[in-house]
């Protein structure tokens, strides 16, 4: 419990103060004492008759640092790591003690939607900021004295309530499999410490002689049901905010025939969401229980043929974005320059992780393609299925998935949807759509927790003794208890007493 | 003050038993100058050892060596007296090695009765208090609160006094129980105290019901070990104290001897369990989890198919062994046909019966960190009496209650030791703090740091407060500091001293069962592989200079586990931004509006010193602390 609150004020949290939904305009607010000094790691002011290459190069920037309290700026959020830029957005500033929380407060305003929001909080995590608890907000404020003590009665309702929400709906949404999946890999990593502690206590009794074998192969299997629930949660995500989809290929390899054909044979949903100042248009298209956004940076209205007009500069912002890219190849054309260029941008992204269909199209003409060459084309084929483990599953469509099609012919193109829905296991996750870890705070603990059960791998095979993996389990389970709510408090001493008999 | 006609006698100190809380706790206070009378029942029951014979053990050695570093007997009492020495998880971390010794029981309790009489501000007297004697004292904000000023014996004389330590152990309207026989006596025969009880009711201070067990004293000719697996001490033994010579604790060791229980022995304790007066309802105490007995592993371990059982010598001057692992409360015929079971014990003897000890002890959330009670100035609580079990338990107590007892009384701040620095400060934590329903053992898995808590490294932990408390001498401090200094720098030495691969030394890494280098690497990161000692790189270490294997082992583990003590330093730092935030002792928790009740009252009951201490308290949520942390801010509390 402790680690709880040692929380309070030290560090800095950010959630989005708007709430996650399709809107125009989206908040993300980041609040703590390095609240600048992280939005400033993102967050590029835009600069009157400056270059923007300089802008991004870091060259006399103007920093938020620098920047007036109050204000509101227009700015861009960029990705330290590789400088891309991610969305255009206006920023304010609000320092202690005159903010919402009274703690030095950065808000970024968005363009909203669901993906993008979530998008630019996990970069502004990733750079220091820890995700926000439900009501956590309003806590630093009445923390901060912003409320007043005479409203302080009222104020704890609002935070109770804040807890109360937060354990409702964490409750909620893992009542059934995963809250019984949580709570099950938590009772058997305490056990595992029980046995440990009690072997430890009194090493007369309990012998540990071949335990760290038998351990290992534990923490590796629940690390790994860890693993599977946080894809499934990842997963699930995308599903609900949509598959982010991006159609490459050279010119008249049948890019627009496809897109017509998702469009047009399942206008189930077709919205254009022009966003207010981007250039991007976005045609959202149903698939059985998914949604695909399918992403054309080219312009408005003009969802022809990414490479032929931006060229292949454009097709590569693009696939950086796509959870999934659809590739095309002319089998009636052989092999040109131009796919083996986009084939190699492919692999990039595959290697981060990406999901890839490689659509051989014209099967209605003779073919100048083998499947084998095609299959060269990439350093990832795709490695047969196997049914062990949804997180093999899942990684197997980490690569390469060939499909032959004739899109004049409308063959092969079932299959097509099948496979996109296989692939983010549509079906088995949006059944499950209430039961999943889907709040990013919930999947960070699991994040931490897997983390934890990696280094208790590691100490074992390092030849370390066991009290060295009861640090890094018990950290785990702390980790697990928060992302059911549970306290950790004097678990592990009646653990001890219940299983094991100890003493004189 | 009451009983005038009654003989009157002054001093500073009166400690009210003489068990292990007792005797450390009037040590401390005599050798920090405080004239100090200990009260025992009975002479001859100084530092006893009413049970086990063993000091030390699994965190209880950590315990020991703890005691030492901050200036208590216990240590060098045992090292004089111990008859056998082992290093317990010794194939473990360094964080879980402990040390266990077999005392002699008869030898370690003469020989602290001797140190006792040998200092020169202690005077040992033999009496029963039945009364402690208050006056109304004033504090700095004008309130009035009781203060202790003496204490009353059982012949009417009257010690008055500045500060008083209740040590009384398993004694206060003890009863012992074998069977349906049911004697109200203290532990071993020895009489029991009774009048105290009401004294402290008046005081406001209620009392709760305790129970413990211990197993039969048999005869040692009577038991046939060559049936028995031998148990032997370590070749080369460590001393527990930093004051010992290494040199003089390598004796002739007694070995110990291991056998176990049968289903013949379960199928006895089963058919006989209504005449277990624990299962019958006559034993209204709380007993201990961790020290069940063999009725009770029996019932609730049905799965087991046998219990181990260590017989171990009681001393080199008598006959008689403990039976460790068959502590019950059965009568003598069950006794005595249950023991029978167990290979080598075929005809044992019985001397002394297993019984069960029933005794009066405080709930110690009535008790500030300092061990002092908050309901009377300059009372002190220690040892059994506070609801802990063990004699390691009881003397860390006794000592802090010494310290702590001569603090105040200079006007100083209490020492308080916190959970990231010590075992004492666990253990302690966890009595003031939280809800303990049975008898207090000291376990590793209680201390969440104890990656930093080690016993090998209590003199640098805890000497310095030792130091500033008056039982450590400069020279022994100022050794830490050396050893500090050299530890350091040896390290920061081997981080920096490279060793390229050459053939010499690949064949140097060879020779010595490890792989060669691909690449240069320094010392340090040679000595992260698990199969490297510090020693085994000296044949490549052509700089080194000879440092003692105390400051060497330091190094050692310093670089091996630095990830691992990193990553616990990170947890302490965390832990004391908590700890450090304190509740003034003025706050009045009535005044904090947006509590919940049950909190409030909690609160109000244990009044925690610290945020860190509200937060552990059962039944005080995450909620109730944030409010606690606005209103300190808010509100200027007096600290009083």
């Amino acid at each position: 419990m402790a680690l709880e609150y040692d929380r309070l004020n030290d560090d800095t949290i950010a959630a989005a103060a708007t709430g996650l939904a399709e809107a125009g305009i989206g908040i993300i607010r980041i609040s703590g004492p390095d609240a600048i000094g992280i939005a400033d790691k993102i967050i590029m002011l835009r600069q009157r008759n400056r270059d923007e290459r300089d802008l991004f190069s870091g060259k006399k920037r103007k920093t938020l640092f620098g920047m007036p309290s109050n204000q509101i700026r227009l700015a861009y959020v960029v990705d330290p790591k590789d400088g891309r830029v991610m969305d255009e957005v206006m920023v304010s500033v609000f320092r202690h003690p005159y903010s919402y929380t009274t703690e030095d407060t950065v808000e970024i305003n968005t363009h909203g939607g669901v993906y993008l929001m979530q998008t630019i909080l996990e970069l502004v995590i990733q750079n220091g900021a820890r995700p926000a608890e439900p009501g956590e907000f309003t806590k630093r404020a009445f923390l901060g004295g912003r409320i007043d003590l005479s409203r302080a009665e009222a104020v704890m309702d609002l935070i109770s309530a804040g807890n109360e929400f937060s354990r409702r709906t964490s409750m909620d949404e893992l009542r059934g499999s995963v809250s019984d999946k949580v709570k099950e890999l938590r009772k058997e990593v305490l056990y595992e410490i029980a046995f440990i502690e009690s072997a430890l206590d009194d090493p007369d009794n309990y012998s540990l002689d071949g335990y760290p074998h038998k351990l290992e192969e534990k923490v590796t299997r629940i690390a790994d049901e860890l693993k599977e629930l946080i894809i499934y949660a990842k997963e699930g995500r995308i599903l609900k905010e949509g598959i982010n989809t991006v159609i490459v290929g050279k010119p008249n390899a049948g890019k627009s025939s496809l897109l017509n054909y998702l469009c047009g044979s399942e206008r189930a949903i077709v919205t254009e969401v022009a966003g207010t100042t981007r250039d991007t248009l976005e045609e959202k298209v149903r698939i059985g229980n998914a949604i695909l956004n399918i992403t054309d940076t080219a312009g408005i209205r003009d969802t022809e043929d990414v490479v032929e007009k931006i060229g292949v500069e454009r097709a590569k912002k693009a696939m950086e974005k796509a959870d999934l890219i659809l590739f095309l190849l002319d089998s009636s054309a052989g092999i040109e320059e131009e796919d083996r260029r986009i084939a190699d941008l492919i692999n990039k992204e595959i290697s981060r992780g990406k999901r890839c269909i490689l659509l051989l199209n014209k099967t209605d003409l003779p073919s100048k393609i083998t499947q084998k060459q095609a299959q060269d084309l990439f350093r990832f084929p795709n490695p047969k299925p196997s049914p062990e483990s949804s997180e093999k599953r899942i990684n197997n469509y980490r690569s390469i998935t060939f499909l032959t099609c004739s899109l004049k012919e409308r063959e092969g193109l079932d299959r097509l949807k099948k496979l996109i829905l296989e692939m983010f296991r549509a079906g088995e996750i949006m059944e499950k759509n209430e039961v999943f870890l889907s709040n990013l705070r919930q999947i960070h603990e699991a994040e931490k927790a897997e983390e934890a059960l990696r280094l208790v791998i590691k100490s074992i095979q390092n030849g370390l003794s066991e009290d060295f993996y009861s640090i890094d389990l018990m950290n785990a389970y702390t980790f697990l208890g928060r992302i059911i709510g549970e306290a950790v408090e004097d678990d592990l001493v009646e653990e001890i007493f219940s299983r094991f008999c100890l003493g004189k | 003050m009451s009983n005038n006609n009654a003989y009157h006698i002054r001093t500073d100190v009166c400690v009210i038993g003489a068990g292990h809380a007792g005797c450390e706790a009037a040590l401390a206070t005599a050798r920090l100058g405080l004239k100090t009378v200990i009260f025992t029942m009975n002479t001859d029951s100084i530092a006893m050892m009413p049970c086990n014979p063993h000091i030390g053990g699994s965190s209880k050695g950590h315990l020991v060596r703890e005691i030492d570093a901050l200036g208590g007997e216990m240590g060098k009492n045992i090292d004089k007296t111990f008859i056998q020495s082992k290093m317990l998880n010794k194939s473990k971390g360094p964080a879980v090695h402990s040390l266990r010794t077999q005392a002699d029981k008869a030898a370690y309790s003469a020989s602290m009765r001797q140190v006792l009489e040998q200092e020169p501000n202690l005077e040992i007297r033999q009496a029963e208090v039945i009364n402690l004697l208050v006056e109304d004292k004033e504090d700095e904000s004008g309130a009035v609160h009781p203060a202790i000023c003496g204490v009353v014996v059982h012949t009417g004389t009257v010690y008055e006094c500045k500060a008083a330590i209740i040590c009384t152990g398993t004694y206060l309207n003890a009863r012992c129980l074998v069977g349906e026989s049911i004697t109200e006596t203290g532990p071993g025969g020895m009489q029991r105290s009774t009048s105290l009880r009401d004294a402290l009711e008046r005081l406001g201070i209620t009392t709760r019901r305790f129970k413990t067990g211990t197993p039969a004293r048999m005869d040692g000719r009577t038991l046939d070990y060559s049936k028995m697996t031998i148990q032997k001490g370590d070749d080369v033994v460590i001393p527990f104290s930093y004051s010992t010579d290494p040199k003089d604790v390598q004796i002739d060791q007694v070995p110990c001897y291991l056998t176990y229980t049968n289903e013949e022995t379960h199928r006895i304790i089963r058919e006989n369990i209504d005449r277990s007066p624990i299962y019958a309802g006559i034993i209204e105490g709380t007993g201990p989890r961790y020290c069940p007995s063999i009725e009770d592993k029996v019932v609730k371990f049905s799965e087991k198919e046998r219990h181990q059982v260590f017989i171990e010598p009681e001393g080199l001057s008598t006959n008689e062994v403990y039976v460790d692992g068959m502590s019950s409360s059965m009568p003598d015929d069950v006794q005595q046909r249950m023991y029978r079971t167990v290979p080598g014990l075929e005809n044992c003897v019985i001397v002394k019966n297993a019984y069960a000890i029933e005794y009066d002890c405080i709930n110690a959330n009535i008790l500030k960190q300092s061990l002092e009670t908050k309901a009377v100035d300059g009372l002190f609580c220690a040892g059994q009496f506070n609801g802990s079990s063990g004699y390691e338990e009881a003397a860390a107590q006794g000592l802090m209650a010494g310290i702590n007892t001569a603090l105040k009384l200079r006007g100083e701040e209490p020492l308080i030791l916190k959970r990231s620095e010590a075992y004492i400060g666990v253990l302690i934590d966890d009595l003031v703090s939280k809800d303990n329903r049975e008898p207090y053992r000291m376990m590793t898995s209680r201390a969440e740091y104890r990656l930093m808590l080690r016993q090998d490294n209590a003199d640098l932990r805890l000497r310095h407060y030792g130091y500033r408390a008056g039982l450590i001498t400069k020279e022994q401090d100022e050794y830490v500091s050396y050893k500090e200094e050299h530890i350091a720098k040896e390290i920061e030495r081997l981080k920096n001293t490279k060793v390229g691969a050459a053939a010499s030394t690949q064949e140097y890494l060879r020779s010595i069962g490890t792989s060669e280098l691909k690449t240069g690497v320094s010392l340090a990161e040679l000595l992260c592989r698990p199969e490297i000692t510090y020693d085994m790189l000296s044949g490549i270490d052509p700089d080194r200079k000879p440092l003692e294997k105390a400051i060497t082992e330091q190094v050692e583990i310093g670089i091996k586990y630095e990830g691992y003590i990193e990553r616990q330093k990170k947890q302490i730092e965390q832990f004391e931004k908590l700890e450090n935030k304190k509740i003034p002792a003025g706050i009045d928790y009535d005044d904090v509006l947006s509590l919940r009740l049950e909190a409030r009252q909690k609160l109000k009951e244990i009044r925690p010193s610290s945020i860190g201490q509200a937060s552990r308290m059962s039944g005080v949520t995450p909620a109730d602390v944030a409010v606690l942390l606005v209103y300190l801010e808010k509100v200027q509390v007096p600290s009083v």
